[in-house]
């Protein structure tokens, strides 16, 4: 159900922030207002500032995040790990876009740099979102080759141009960034499977090796497991690799089509 | 508070196995009021202003009658579809969506035959 307005628990407290001053003598300062929410507390959301001097500090937001958590203030709370966009573990909303914090530059955004957890979804603590639903919805389309045939003794041969189908789907990390900027995952995404799911259910349905392409056509028929996307393109704009998850799910509806006659 | 699990969750009730057609449809009426509605809307513009019998004319004209209730039914048609979209979209409660699609479609059907049947009245009158 469409909900415009927050519920009283989850309001920021506007009051209720903190500021961290950048140390002395720092020439080069800039601020990091960042979402900050502890279950534990029992407390409404804040936003909390701190100063960093940018001359002592990677250029990355995600340097920023490590240098506030490991000098500043320790109780900060993220995911990261590879620190390359390769992982998509510090998917998050900085300066009003869903990203990796890794590859987003601090100098690619103008003013303070705005952080929140990834948009719509339950905050587990700061800007760590419960992905418990997102997962499950993977693995409900069954991301795996399957086939009936007996298995081969070498290799699934796949040509040169079926291999090139899957170029732009393959390389989708699942950090959740598209699927939690598009208004219908938020809106129906108990249902609604989202564009990294769609993604990767297309990436299986697009392998020549696959055997199951009509079993997976007729999982995704359904108005709301597919047809909630109204190709807004959020997903394709806000990726941080770069994909198209619109296109994938285009083609799904255009194959659905295909098959009627 | 649910003990399932996150996958019996996600999978839900299954899929529909449906949506295609609707989809389908919604694309296609949207395709045939391009030109019904540039005509609809340049006749109208044309009529503004004119007189009881011109506009009488008009709807009597059998090719203009024909396409009047082909752009009524259209358009109806695809508000139907476009109103269910919205509908599916925002309402989550179950009870309040299924009331609403009804009388949505209900509430199309009565307008959409009341229009088609005023065309036909002065078309075939």
């Amino acid at each position: 159900m469409v909900q415009l307005t927050l519920p009283k628990n989850s309001t920021i407290d506007k009051k209720a922030g903190k500021k961290f001053a950048a140390p002395a003598g720092a020439k080069n300062v800039r601020s990091f207002k960042i979402y900050r929410y502890d279950p534990d507390t029992g407390a409404n959301p804040r936003i909390d500032t701190y100063d960093l001097d940018m001359d002592a500090c990677g250029p990355m937001v995600l340097d920023a995040l490590i240098k506030i958590k490991n000098e500043i203030d320790p109780t900060l709370t993220f995911r990261r790990s590879c620190r390359e966009g390769i992982c998509g573990s510090c998917a998050m909303n900085i300066d009003g876009t869903n990203t990796l914090a890794c590859t987003k530059g601090c100098e690619e955004v103008k003013g303070d740099v705005k952080i929140y957890p990834l948009p719509h979804m339950p905050v587990v603590k700061d800007l760590v979102p419960d992905l418990t639903h997102f997962y499950a919805q993977l693995a409900s389309v069954e991301p795996w080759l399957k086939t009936d045939s007996p298995a081969p003794t070498r290799e699934r041969l796949q040509s040169e141009e079926d291999r090139a189908k899957l170029d732009g789907l393959y390389e989708c990390i699942l950090c959740a960034c598209c699927s939690t900027s598009c208004p219908s995952y938020w809106w129906n995404g108990d249902r609604y499977l989202g564009p990294a799911v769609l993604l990767q259910a297309y990436r299986w349905i697009a392998d020549s090796r696959d055997e199951a392409t009509g079993d997976r056509l007729d999982a995704l028929e359904d108005p709301f497991k597919l047809y909630r996307c109204h190709t807004i393109m959020n997903c394709t704009k806000t990726c941080p690799k770069g994909l198209n998850p619109a296109e994938a799910i285009a083609k799904t509806k255009r194959l659905l089509v295909e098959r009627q006659g | 508070m649910s003990l399932r699990s996150p996958l019996s969750r996600a999978r839900g009730l299954g899929s529909a196995k449906s949506g295609v057609h609707h989809f389908w449809v919604q694309r296609l009426t949207a395709l045939a009021l391009i030109p019904l509605t540039l005509w609809f809307v340049f006749s109208v513009a044309r009529l503004a202003g004119g007189s009881y019998e011109a506009t009488y004319l008009w709807v009597h004209y059998p090719p203009f009658a024909v396409t009047l209730v082909l752009f009524l039914a259209i358009a109806f048609w695809h508000a139907a579809l476009g109103v269910q979209t919205v509908i599916e979209d925002y309402v989550g409660h179950e009870g309040w969506k299924l009331t609403m699609l009804v009388a949505v479609k209900f509430g199309l059907a009565i307008l959409g035959v009341a229009c088609i049947f005023a065309v036909l009245k002065v078309a075939l009158s």
